[in-house]
């Protein structure tokens, strides 16, 4: 297992710990604990972007085809999106290892 | 010329809050700080100070809304009491780590159960590692200084930190003294505009308050520690330039008569008073009897204390909060661990006396001071004792 030593000094650190930065939680990868992931059937779809509203991680983005797909290092796999899905097009497929 | 007059403890601190031209006031009453706020909403309904009085449904809500405010470069007040103290907990821990000079008035109170809408110091002493600067009044005059010096040392960039200021509930917030309030002119002067190094600016946005995770939240506590007790220097130089200002001069630490003393007393906030009078009453009966009072509680004032008490033979701490299955009450314990090992140092015998109300009278400083003489010969079972706590 990993050491979570410190990545930052006490003297080095932000003001407050404030992070001065906007928009920097892009640069956060979050999914890596994900333990089940949404995949779309294109056969069902209907492109009605019901998944890319609901999403409460906004990880969906329209491919060029107008196709909605996660992106798997933001997605938790929280399952909301296969929840809503009016065609029942998205299914949550348990992540291996 | 500021005047001397008449006039009711709280009445006075909400004056200072106007004089120290508050600009948002999120409160929410509570006996028995409740004079404090309810005059601060009159000045501003009536004009006489141009702030946001916000009367919030909690003091939980008053805590938020005073984050809120300060993150957004508004210079902030409010002021509290017991319950309404700890209904804030959870939000007052955040100030300080993000660095937010917001200034609370505690009027210090016992908790429940049972109720009691008294004076101890349980209320803050519950609150210690908050993390804000906190300093403890003797008398009404005092209360009003350390409000302003407050406002001055919270903002001052090198600090940035909170600060409450306590006063003890009903024995000063409802007692009419002879204050003298300062002139405009002065504070302003001494109270420079709120100019924060980082605010709430849709212009230019940051974030402050994120996740710490565990390979950042050690550093940032670090951070937080070092800072506050560098605030020392701080508060010690608005200290100085306050006695400049307004001729009257405050120390992290006061002695009376505690020249070659070798007993002395050690208090916080307005039984003081009543111990000078009792050390008086011991010296001009040929006791060796003086008195050490805390003014800084946090950043506790380690080398201030050990100049002002470390030649007395024995130290009598009184606690005004009995903290249930502790070795001893916070003042003592803060003391033993200042004096540890240190040879030559003061014995240390702890009292808790004066809660809930219960009066410490100059008989009860004299008990202490026969007692802690004493032990000083035999040492006691118990790390501290209820003085005044009736058996039967």
């Amino acid at each position: 297992m990993a050491v979570n030593d410190a990545i930052v000094g006490w003297k080095t650190i932000t003001w407050g710990c404030h992070v001065l930065e906007p928009g920097n939680s892009a640069e956060f990868r979050t999914g890596d604990w994900r333990s089940q992931r949404p995949v779309v059937d294109k056969e069902k779809c209907i492109k009605c972007g019901m998944c890319w509203i609901f999403c409460p991680d906004m990880a969906y983005s329209q491919d060029d085809e107008g196709y909605y797909e996660a992106d798997m290092e933001y997605c938790k796999g929280c399952g909301i999106c296969a929840h809503e899905c009016p065609k029942d097009a998205i299914s949550m497929v348990a992540e291996e290892g | 010329m500021a005047k001397r007059v008449g006039v009711e403890v709280s009445i006075a601190i909400a004056e200072a809050v106007k004089l120290a031209k508050a600009e948002v006031i999120p409160a929410y009453p509570i006996t028995p700080q409740t004079h404090i706020v309810e005059h601060l909403s009159e000045v501003v309904a009536n004009g006489e100070l141009d702030a946001e009085f916000i009367p919030v449904e909690s003091e939980h809500a008053a805590m938020s809304a005073c984050c809120g405010s300060s993150a957004a470069g508004a210079r902030t007040f409010t002021s509290s009491s017991s319950q309404g103290l700890s209904l804030m907990s959870e939000v007052l821990y955040i100030p300080p780590a993000m660095r937010l000079p917001i200034v609370n008035v505690v009027a210090n109170r016992a908790m429940s159960a049972p109720i009691s809408i008294w004076n101890d110091h349980q209320d803050i002493m519950v609150q210690r590692d908050i993390g804000w600067i906190q300093t403890f009044a003797e008398n009404g005059q005092e209360a009003v200084d350390l409000t302003l010096h407050a406002f001055r040392v919270a903002e001052d960039r090198r600090v940035s930190l909170p600060i409450i200021v306590n006063i003890d509930g009903f024995t000063l917030s409802h007692v009419i003294e002879p204050i003298e309030l300062p002139d405009q002119e002065d504070v302003d002067a001494y109270i420079p505009p709120f100019k924060p190094k980082y605010k709430l600016d849709p212009r230019k946005p940051i974030t402050m308050g994120p996740v710490g995770i565990p390979e950042v939240y050690t550093e940032a506590k670090m951070l937080q520690d070092q800072v506050i007790k560098n605030s020392k220097k701080v508060i010690l130089k608005a200290w100085k330039e306050f006695a400049e200002q307004f001729g009257r001069e405050y120390n992290p630490v006061e002695t009376y008569r505690t020249e070659d003393a070798e007993i002395m007393l050690v208090t916080m906030g307005s039984i003081s008073e009543t111990a000078m009078t009792a050390v008086d009453k011991m010296r001009d009966a040929g006791k060796s009897v003086g008195l050490v009072r805390i003014r800084l509680w946090r950043p506790f004032p380690g080398p201030e204390f050990r100049k002002a008490a470390g030649k007395a033979k024995v130290l009598a701490v009184i606690d005004r909060t009995l903290p249930p299955g502790a070795l001893c009450g916070p003042v003592g314990a803060e003391l033993r661990s200042l004096f540890y090992k240190i040879p030559g140092s003061p014995k240390i015998f702890s009292f808790v006396a004066g809660l809930g109300g219960r009066d410490v009278t100059v008989a009860r400083f004299e008990e202490i001071v026969e007692k802690a003489t004493g032990y000083a010969k035999k040492r006691p079972k118990e790390l501290y004792e209820v003085i005044g706590v009736r058996e039967k």
